[in-house]
């Protein structure tokens, strides 16, 4: 019998928290050791999906299927394709770095901590393996709770509650719009087909008149891109980031995130194709003004973490261009671009979480002139924040070079507007940088601090191995998300067609 | 002139006679043996309460009337009837200690549980106006004296005497409602006659129908605490014993839904559009109302009962579904909230301690980390109210949005989403509270007293296994709810 790998990686970290709950509170090299381990067998039990993946064909593959509700027609319905496949990989690959991470960061309630962070990981990879939206749906809400727990207990003690509760009400708004979404969909397959199924695939094929489509869109919408988050939706993420605990923000901003950009490929785009095609202008419109805005606030913070997660708006503005593009350059550039996203951010977190660990701040005021003390250190950061601003020979430069290239196609006025968003990012990251690491070292404080241990180069290490990679060899990657994109654009542009406007909303019309 | 007594089986009504000679039992117990002894009543409570289950189990699958047509056997009765002796043990569990603290813990209080849930199981099964106006008043007059149980509590006292008074006068609404329904019908009420009847005269009845409808909803609205018929509530739910809170949150609620249910769905098909309508608006008020004044809530007590009205309103949203969907949802989602709010009312017990000294949700500041067990399962009886997967709360949630969207009802059912959005405020300030903020004093021992940990614990348990698995009951509601063959979808 062949080892059903996906629910494997699903239960592995919940089981693992059996155990940890028998562990000794006081313990907490031992606890954070046990957690390590375990995360790193996932992380190696991850590879196989990476090894057994079939470059060639674009459906899903690792297929499990069990019966849940089988009257309601919900199922226990698993699958890989290469959108998720390097999603998946990056959560697993994270967890071993967010674990190391909190070696020494993370003091108080270690055990509670950690527990939070296994069953984090479970509900990210059941949110990317999901091919039943019942399932999705349970997975997607299952995953608040942990982060909820990060920020609110272990963030930031003046605003966490403020932010906790914040981010989860805002993602719970989204999420409840798109379950009655789920719903109408359900019920509409239900009277148009006779069975009742939330399998995905099935619901793919459904030809749903384009009224229907037009609502049932935008509820989906709403849910991902608060999540993404798309301007005017993203207002949650500079607090939820601020308070959150670096491993949080971490998280947050390499996993969660990318939950929203995730749900619009798989979800809303190919389940409503023709309203996805109505409302390319409003998202493009949407995700450049994230772009601009997103970077023209994050030139102006004071906080280090505050400027990253706009930033974090920013690019996601790309993720969403690119996929709206609909054609192969911009969504492949969109795919790597969130995977770009992940490893930089991530990365940037884990550096503003390395000063935080030695100073207890991270105003940009209070550094300056780190380079000398921070060697090391600073070598890591400049990498870092060139692979963020989209140098050539790093990964950002790949993925947004994609996606400029696929929206020029479509929109040359949409590309040469957002290409701006790339010279803004140039500002803010390397004028940040230069207020942090260069010129004298002003504040005393400063003036001994400890370089990078090498626990800390160990998790950077990968990171900065990945960001090369990228950089220079981006087909390893590219080619496994190739036939997955081709199918996509396929459908998407088979649905193009006719132009639709507002008219066929009010007659209701299929097409 | 000749009597000939109609024929009966008194297995049809095992669980009531069960109950009632248990209650007898523990009175007369109560009143003959020697002080010391009351170890015993619950036990004895337990044991008829799971006596009359397994008469239940036996009675499963049969299908018809009894005593001259007045009591139905069937399995829409029989769920309400798992549903209730589930709480009622439940609620047993809760009480022996807690009472012990008020120096409560008495042979009456448990015959009184015992007798209004026999009133519940009336109500559950009657095929007649008149069995469920029984059924109400064993129920209601045996609650009002529970919620006043501690007598020499001022909160208890006026929890009691306005349950009384504004009990008694809803009672007078659904009475003067079957009367109108009597005349419109030309002298019945069968509850399975009625219908026909009422459709035969229907434009001369029309408006004596429609008046009883709306005396009907009145009646019944106000034991489910639904909008506008709620503001009892929240001051009983506060004063009455915690464990009688309990008991009144989903026993009195579940039964008033059983009789609700069948009454709308047997007597007024042919006036679905009204009720409907009517039911549209109360059932978005309640929810409404109760999840927006909960936030407001500092006392938990009253919080859970503003949030009980909200549950109201949700259950309602499934009768307003007026198809086969809503009504398993109906059974599902009563079922579940009893797991949920039991555990909630246990873990108010427990936290509460000392003559209920604890009761202000501040009170839950640190729990988190020096109760890490218990504030963790509070903590999932939060998200299964809110509707969080993977409890039994977000199953039933799912299932009752469910049946409006199949219905058509798609506005209500994001009324109704929009709705746990906000409860989701409340409900996480609990955990908010237990993991978030520093303890503002310790919190001191808190007496694991083995039934209410018990109760606790069964009921997580339940509330995560129902909601993870729920294929079972989802079979058993359908079963159940296939006699009113004018529900389709």
């Amino acid at each position: 019998m062949q080892l059903p790998i996906l629910s494997v990686l699903i239960f592995l970290p919940l089981v693992g928290i059996v155990p940890l709950l028998f562990l000794d509170q006081k313990n907490d090299k031992v606890l954070k050791g046990y957690t390590l381990a375990l995360s790193l067998v996932e992380f190696l039990l991850s590879l196989r999906l990476w090894f057994g993946f079939n470059d060639a064909y674009g459906g899903m593959q690792f297929v499990e299927r069990h019966h849940w509700l089988p009257q309601y027609g919900v199922s226990y319905y698993l699958g890989v394709d290469g959108f998720s496949l390097l999603l998946i990989l990056l959560a697993t690959l994270l967890t071993p770095i967010c674990v190391l991470a909190t070696w020494n960061d993370v003091q108080t309630r270690v055990k509670e901590f950690m527990i939070c962070l296994l069953f984090m990981m479970s509900g990210m990879i059941g949110v990317f393996v999901s091919l039943d939206i019942f399932l999705f749906y349970v997975f997607w809400e299952l995953q608040l709770i942990p982060m909820y727990l990060l920020i609110g207990v272990w963030g930031n003690p003046a605003r966490r509650v403020y932010a906790a509760v914040k981010f989860f009400l805002y993602t719970m708004f989204g999420s409840l719009l798109m379950l009655v979404a789920i719903l109408v969909l359900y019920f509409y397959n239900a009277k148009v087909t006779g069975t009742y199924t939330f399998d995905l695939l099935q619901l793919y094929g459904l030809n749903v008149p384009f009224h229907l489509q037009f609502w049932m869109f935008l509820a989906f919408a709403i849910a991902f891109a608060i999540k993404v988050p798309m301007f005017p939706f993203h207002t949650w993420l500079p607090d939820a980031h601020t308070e959150a605990p670096t491993v949080g923000s971490v998280i947050l901003a390499a996993v969660l995130l990318k939950m929203g950009t995730y749900g619009f490929l798989r979800f809303n785009m190919p389940l409503f194709p023709e309203a996805a095609h109505y409302f390319v202008p409003l998202f493009c419109i949407l995700a450049i003004i994230g772009i601009v805005y997103g970077a023209l606030v994050s030139m102006v913070q004071p906080d280090l973490k505050r400027l990253i997660a706009f930033s974090s708006v920013s690019h996601l503005g790309f993720v969403m261009l690119g996929l709206f593009a609909f054609n192969m350059q911009g969504v492949q550039g969109g795919v790597i671009q969130m995977i770009n996203h992940g490893l930089s951010t991530g990365a940037l977190f884990l550096i503003v979480g390395c000063i935080y660990e030695r100073r207890h701040t991270r105003l940009i005021a209070d550094f300056g002139g780190l380079s000398t003390p921070m060697p090391v250190f600073a070598t890591i950061f400049m990498i870092v924040a060139l692979s963020s601003i989209g140098l050539p020979g790093l990964n950002g430069f790949v993925g947004e070079f994609l996606i400029l290239l696929g929206s020029f196609q479509v929109n040359k006025l949409y590309a040469a507007i957002s290409a701006t968003g790339v010279i803004f990012a140039a500002c803010y990251m390397l004028w940040m940088f230069q207020r942090v690491m260069f010129g004298k070292v002003t504040n005393e404080k400063n003036m001994h601090l400890k370089d990078l241990s090498w626990r800390e180069i160990g998790y950077f290490a990968p990171l900065l191995l990945f960001i090369v990679w990228i950089g220079v060899y981006p087909n390893t990657f590219l080619k496994k998300t190739e036939a997955t994109t081709a199918q996509f654009v396929a459908k998407m542009s088979k649905a193009k067609g006719e132009k639709l406007t507002l008219s066929h909303l009010v007659k209701g019309e299929a097409r | 002139m000749i009597i000939t007594a109609p024929s009966f089986h008194l297995s049809s009504i095992g669980p009531w006679l069960t109950l009632t000679i248990a209650a007898i039992v523990i009175l007369l117990v109560d009143a003959f043996s020697p002080k010391g002894r009351k170890g015993i009543f619950p036990a004895l409570a337990l044991v008829a309460l799971a006596v009359a289950a397994w008469q239940t189990h036996c009675l499963w699958g049969k299908a018809g009337t009894d005593f001259s047509r007045m009591v139905y056997l069937d399995n829409f009765a029989f769920f309400f009837y798992m549903i209730i002796l589930l709480g009622a043990s439940l609620t047993v569990l809760l009480s022996p200690h807690y009472l012990e603290e008020f120096g409560k813990n008495l042979g009456e209080y448990y015959a009184l549980l015992l007798f209004a849930t026999t009133g519940m199981l009336l109500m559950a099964a009657s095929a007649h106006f008149i069995m469920i106006f029984l059924g109400l008043e064993i129920m209601s007059i045996a609650v009002y004296v529970l919620a006043g149980l501690f007598r020499e509590d001022p909160r208890s006292n006026e929890a009691a005497l306005k349950y009384l008074v504004l009990g008694a006068f809803a009672s007078g609404f659904l009475l003067f409602g079957m009367a109108m329904l009597y005349g419109a019908s030309g002298g019945t009420l069968y509850l399975n006659e009625l219908a026909a009847k009422l459709t035969s005269y229907v434009t001369l009845t029309r408006p004596l129908t429609l008046l009883a409808l709306a005396l009907i909803i009145v009646g019944f609205g106000f034991k489910v605490a639904s909008v506008p018929f709620h503001m009892w509530t929240p001051d009983v739910y506060e004063g009455a014993p915690t464990n009688v809170t309990a008991f009144m949150a989903v026993g009195v609620k579940a039964a008033a839904f059983a009789a609700f249910a069948r009454v709308m769905f047997e007597v007024f098909p042919a006036f679905t559009v009204q009720w409907n309508m009517i039911l549209w608006v109360l059932a978005v008020a309640t929810m409404t109302l109760g999840n927006v004044v909960a936030i407001a809530q500092t006392n938990i007590k009253r919080m859970l009962a503003y949030s009980s009205i909200a549950h109201a309103g949700y259950l309602m949203v499934a009768l307003v579904a007026a198809n086969q969907l809503g009504a398993v949802s109906l059974l599902y989602y009563l079922l579940a909230y009893t797991l949920m709010n039991i555990g909630a009312f246990g873990v108010v017990i427990l936290v509460g301690r000392k003559k209920d000294s604890y009761l202000n949700i501040y009170d839950y500041a640190g729990l988190g980390f020096q109760y890490p067990g218990l504030a963790a399962i509070m903590a999932l009886f939060m998200f299964a109210l809110a509707g969080v997967p993977p409890t039994a709360g977000f199953v039933g949630k799912f299932y009752i949005f469910s049946a409006a969207v199949k219905s058509g009802y798609i506005w209500l059912a994001i009324l109704g989403v929009m709705n746990s959005l906000v409860s989701v405020y409340y409900y996480l300030r609990i955990t908010v509270l237990m993991y978030m903020r520093p303890a503002e004093a310790d919190l001191g021992p808190i007496p694991f007293t083995k039934g209410v940990t018990f109760a606790v614990v069964l009921t997580a348990v339940g509330v995560l296994a129902i909601g993870i698995f729920p294929g079972f009951l989802y079979n058993l509601a359908v079963n159940s709810v296939k006699i009113f063959p004018g529900l389709t979808g």
